[in-house]
Order: C-alpha cells, then sequence, then structure tokens
C-alpha cells in the first residue's frame, strides 16, 4: 500500500478525480468521493494526506481536517486489514447485541475501537445500520451480517483469518 | 390481502435489470409525464396526496411547486438515500431490489421541476445498495433514458456516497454534506427550494417517496389518493423490527393499524409474551404504549397520541424489556450523532446520555427524571434543525409514560 505519509495518486488516479471534480457544478462537491479514494489508496487519512488532497481543491488542510473528523468511516489512524462493526442501536440491543459485543471482545482480545495485535480486525460498535429486520447484524468490510449468534460470528471471524 | 405496489419486485427475480423492471410495466409512468406538461406532473401528483416519506411527512407535489417558475438557474433534485434513523430500513430494499423504480421516480420529478441534474446521496455504509444502484444508473444511461444528450432536454444523474453521519439525512445537512462540507444543517429560510445545493433551486425527496411516482402517473393521483385515508394518499413500506415473529418490510395502506402490523403481518410477539411498549416512526418518534396502538399509520394516526409517524419504522418491545436500558441506548444514540452545531442539542444530548447511563449503573438520583424532562421541554424548537426535537420524542415518552419504572430503579440503586 502507497506510504499515507508521502501521498500521491498515480495519473490515473488523478484523471479520476478531475472526472469527480466535473461532475459538481463546484468541484469541491467531489471532496467526499476524493477522501473515499485517497482511503482506500492509504489506509487511512493522514495529516499528509489531507494537506496533499487539499491542494487538489484549493482549500485549505484545516478545511479538509473538518470534513475527516466529522465523518465515522474516515480513518485518522491505520486500522486493520478487516473492519468488524457491530451494531449497538435499539433494535439489535433488544435482540442480543450486547451478547454479541461481548463475544467479540473476547474473541478479538481488544475493546471497541482497538485493533487486533496482529493488526487484522478493527472492531467497533456502531450506531443503526438500517438493517433491523436481520437484528443481530453488523457490518463485515463491505457486507452486512445479520441474525448472529456467537456461532455465527466464530464462522466469520475464521473466515477473516 | 392488500395490492402489492411498491413492494411488488422485492421478490421477482433479477428486477433490478432494465430488462426484468420492463417486463413488469417499467418506465410506463415515465413515458406518460414525458408526454405532460411540467404543471401538469405536479398536479397529479398534489391529487394523489403523496407525502413525504423520509420522516416529515410534507406534501410532495406542494414542495416542488416552491421551486421558483421561470427561472433560468439550473435546478437540482436531490434524493435522500442516506437512510439513518433506527429501525428503518425500506429504502435499501428499493435501492437493491427496484432500483429502476427509483430512476423512473427521479425522472419524473425532474420533468416536474425542470431539473436536468440530479444528485443521490447514499449512505456511505450502504455498499451493497449502492453497487447495485450504480448498475441500474449505468443501463438507463445506455438505454437511453439518462444523459445530457436524451430528447427533451435530458436529464443527468451523479450518486454521491455518504461517509457515516446521521445529519446528513437532515435535508440542509445533506445538502452542505454534498457541497463538500461536513454535514451541518442550515439556517431556514433560505429554503431549499429557494437557495439550495450549490446555491441554487433544489428539492429533496427521499427514496421510497420518488418510487410512487411511477405508479402514480401510471394509474392516476386520484387512485393512489384513494387507496390511503384522508391525510395521506397510498401504502407505505412500513420497516417493522424488535420483539416480533415476522420482522421485514411491510407494504399496507396507510389506513393499516398499529395492532395489524404487529399482530396480522408481523406475526404477534415470539414467546407468548405481551407487548411493553412500541415506536411508531422511527427512533425519533414518541414511544406509545399496549392502549395505543389501534390507530391508522398514517400521518396524522400516531399523531393523535403525541407521537409521529416518521420514517414508519416501527420498533417493538415485549415485556423483558427495561425501559431505562432503551433510553439509555436511545440517548447514546442522539449524543454520538448531534452535529455539535447548536449549543442547546450538543449539551443537552450529551448530558442526557450521561445521567440516562448513570441511571441504569443504579446511580441514577432522584431529582435525575426531572432534570431530563426539563432539559428536554426547554430545548425543544431552540435549534436549526428538527434532529434535538427528534431526541426529545423519546426522552420524554420513555420517562413519562413509565416513571414507576425508572423510579423504582432509582430507590433499587440497581438495575433489575
Amino acid at each position: 500500500m502507497p506510504d499515507p505519509r508521502r501521498p500521491q495518486f498515480s495519473a490515473e488516479q488523478l484523471a479520476e478525480v478531475r472526472r469527480l471534480q466535473g461532475l459538481y457544478p463546484d468541484k469541491q462537491g467531489a471532496l467526499l468521493p476524493v477522501l473515499h479514494l485517497a482511503q482506500d489508496t492509504f489506509g487511512y487519512i493522514s495529516l499528509e494526506i489531507e494537506e496533499y488532497v487539499g491542494t487538489l481543491f484549493d482549500l485549505s488542510p484545516a478545511h479538509v481536517h473538518e470534513v475527516v473528523t466529522f465523518y465515522t468511516m474516515f480513518f485518522q489512524k491505520p486500522r486493520g486489514r478487516h473492519i468488524v462493526a457491530v451494531c449497538h442501536n435499539l433494535s439489535c440491543h433488544l435482540l442480543g447485541a450486547k451478547g454479541i459485543i461481548e463475544h467479540l471482545k473476547e474473541r478479538l482480545g481488544v475493546e471497541p475501537g482497538e485493533t487486533t495485535a496482529d493488526g487484522n480486525v478493527t472492531f467497533l460498535t456502531v450506531e443503526c445500520l438500517c438493517a433491523c429486520e436481520q437484528a443481530p447484524m453488523m457490518q463485515v468490510d463491505d457486507r452486512y451480517e445479520g441474525l448472529l449468534t456467537a456461532d455465527k460470528v466464530d464462522g466469520i471471524l475464521r473466515g477473516l483469518a | 390481502m392488500a395490492e402489492k405496489i411498491l413492494s411488488k419486485n422485492f421478490d421477482v427475480r433479477d428486477a433490478h435489470t432494465l430488462r426484468v423492471y420492463r417486463e413488469t410495466g417499467g418506465y410506463r409512468g415515465w413515458d406518460k409525464a414525458r408526454g405532460m406538461e411540467p404543471a401538469a406532473i405536479t398536479e397529479e401528483v398534489k391529487k394523489s396526496n403523496l407525502r413525504g416519506l423520509g420522516g416529515a411527512g410534507f406534501p410532495t407535489g406542494v414542495k416542488w411547486s416552491f421551486i421558483p417558475k421561470g427561472s433560468t438557474a439550473p435546478k437540482y433534485l436531490v434524493v435522500n438515500a442516506d437512510e439513518g434513523e433506527p429501525g428503518t430500513f425500506k429504502d435499501r430494499y428499493i435501492l437493491e431490489r427496484d432500483p429502476h423504480a427509483l430512476i423512473e421516480g427521479m425522472l419524473i420529478a425532474a420533468r416536474a421541476i425542470d431539473s436536468r441534474l440530479g444528485f443521490v446521496y447514499i449512505r456511505g455504509e450502504y455498499v451493497q445498495p449502492w453497487r447495485v444502484f450504480s448498475a441500474a444508473v449505468k443501463e438507463a444511461y445506455d438505454a437511453g433514458l439518462l444523459g445530457k444528450e436524451v430528447p427533451g432536454g435530458g436529464f443527468e444523474v451523479v450518486i454521491h456516497r455518504g461517509a457515516g453521519a446521521y445529519i446528513c439525512g437532515e435535508e440542509t445537512g445533506l445538502i452542505s454534506s454534498l457541497e463538500g462540507k461536513k454535514g451541518w444543517p442550515k439556517l431556514k429560510p433560505p429554503f431549499p427550494a429557494i437557495k439550495g445545493a450549490f446555491g441554487q433551486p433544489t428539492t429533496v425527496n427521499n427514496v421510497e417517496t420518488l418510487a410512487c411516482l411511477p405508479h402514480i402517473l401510471t394509474r392516476g393521483g386520484e387512485w393512489f389518493a384513494g387507496l390511503g385515508t384522508k391525510s395521506e394518499g397510498g401504502t407505505r413500506l412500513y420497516s417493522v423490527s424488535g420483539h416480533v415473529a415476522r420482522p421485514g418490510v411491510v407494504e399496507a395502506p396507510v389506513s393499516v393499524t398499529l395492532r395489524q402490523l404487529i399482530y396480522e403481518h408481523c406475526g404477534g410477539i415470539p414467546g407468548g409474551r405481551a407487548l411493553k411498549a412500541v415506536v411508531p416512526g422511527g427512533s425519533s418518534a414518541a414511544i406509545l404504549t399496549p392502549d395505543e396502538i389501534d390507530i391508522p399509520m398514517d400521518v396524522d394516526g400516531p399523531k393523535s397520541k403525541g407521537s409521529m409517524i416518521g420514517s414508519a419504522g416501527v420498533i417493538v418491545m415485549d415485556d423483558t424489556v427495561s425501559i431505562p436500558d432503551a433510553l439509555m441506548v436511545v440517548a447514546r444514540f442522539y449524543a454520538h450523532e448531534s452535529c455539535g452545531q447548536c449549543t442547546p442539542c450538543r449539551e443537552s444530548t450529551g448530558w442526557i446520555y450521561k445521567m440516562s447511563h448513570r441511571l441504569v449503573e443504579g446511580k441514577g438520583r432522584k431529582e435525575d427524571l426531572d432534570t431530563i424532562l426539563d432539559v428536554a421541554k426547554r430545548g425543544a424548537g431552540t435549534t436549526i434543525c428538527a434532529f434535538y426535537d427528534g431526541a426529545v420524542g423519546p426522552y420524554i415518552s420513555y420517562i413519562e409514560k413509565f416513571r414507576e419504572e425508572f423510579e423504582a430503579l432509582i430507590r433499587s440503586g440497581a438495575h433489575a
């Protein structure tokens, strides 16, 4: 993965940045999409990336920082190879999210907000992911996993090893 | 069983593809609309009594009519696909299972407000819905339904992914986010219809609202109005979760009662348990007790009990649930999601969460309940957006309707 401390998009990516900027009446509209691109490329959004992205938009690093820190999906420090994000909102809570969270704490050996020592999994608790019909549920990287039980969680974790 | 309209394609194989969508009658509403004057489309939608299905319940045709007419300024149609109200998941079904219904609805709405460019703001966590919807948009471009060069003016669609923030479901917060800023709601006026996204006239409509339009155009506004009640036309997609035997998306005419949704459509409460409480319209709606569920689930029904239909996210709680514990979970959500712009909201959501947490830890104080009620009631209506008013719904209703349970918890000093 390219170095997040010395960020530089490839020529192809820079063309994509310009294409995204061209979709909006004001190019600043593309800031979130470009930050997604940056995070996909470098793994997280370092201060250096904020400054670099700012130069692509003629925006101050402070503005980019303000945006990055506002949204939960932008990570400001390195994260695990996988994200396991358990919903702890009401419907999932009613159907046992607490037990799932405790089970994950034990299996992963970390608290919510932390990454396992081997760098494999970042464990999070999150607000409603809007899949309450599958409660209790969690997001694992790009996909939703629902109707969770301790056994089902174990199977999912094995798939991430 | 009433006719399925909005959900008729949910279980049809490959309904997310243009071919199957057309086979099910798709794009006939647009075929009709493209031959109509924009004002006639708006009139038809007014006649349908369609109300916004994202939460606020504002009449859709009226909302469109606020867009200035005859102005040469670009006008934008923005789709709120930032589904986030706890207990709500119906827009995800449309995006994943019937994405062309949304595209067709957008084409119709865009013609009504004379828009050539639309933005679809999808919450960042919705990766699969985003992929499916993006593929549908590509198909629509390839088929000549979308594009700048389409005869008659053309309409283009930009899909914009959010990055995790409940407040971006608030329409002006969404606009801020679309503009490349943190998602802070904006003071109104000016309303988005006058000065919205990128400073131009903008209509923000919910996914489900737009998905109603093809049917309204095909079968007429009067037909749609006749499906519903006096206050609201049509059917709705109710998201039902919590302690029911069959949770899921239920489509029903808006005259359906909350009791019918729980006991007939969703199979009642499992394990022979009794109903203790139910949230009728997403977590921001005041909680209802078992004697308050014989109400129609339209705009007026929950309102008659001091609650709201909101996003129609129904969360059912059986008699094992601790209401103080549920309040702590909900209070944690509002504390986490307050954008921090307005002092009453930022401070109150944070402190009320701390107090509700203290309560469930058995460290509650006698005066805590009145303090929460006082703070909640004084802050309502003092902020830029409706977020805090939404938080106040649960704070007040949980405590006022289950006060004895809270008091017993404080007396015992331990959580049951």
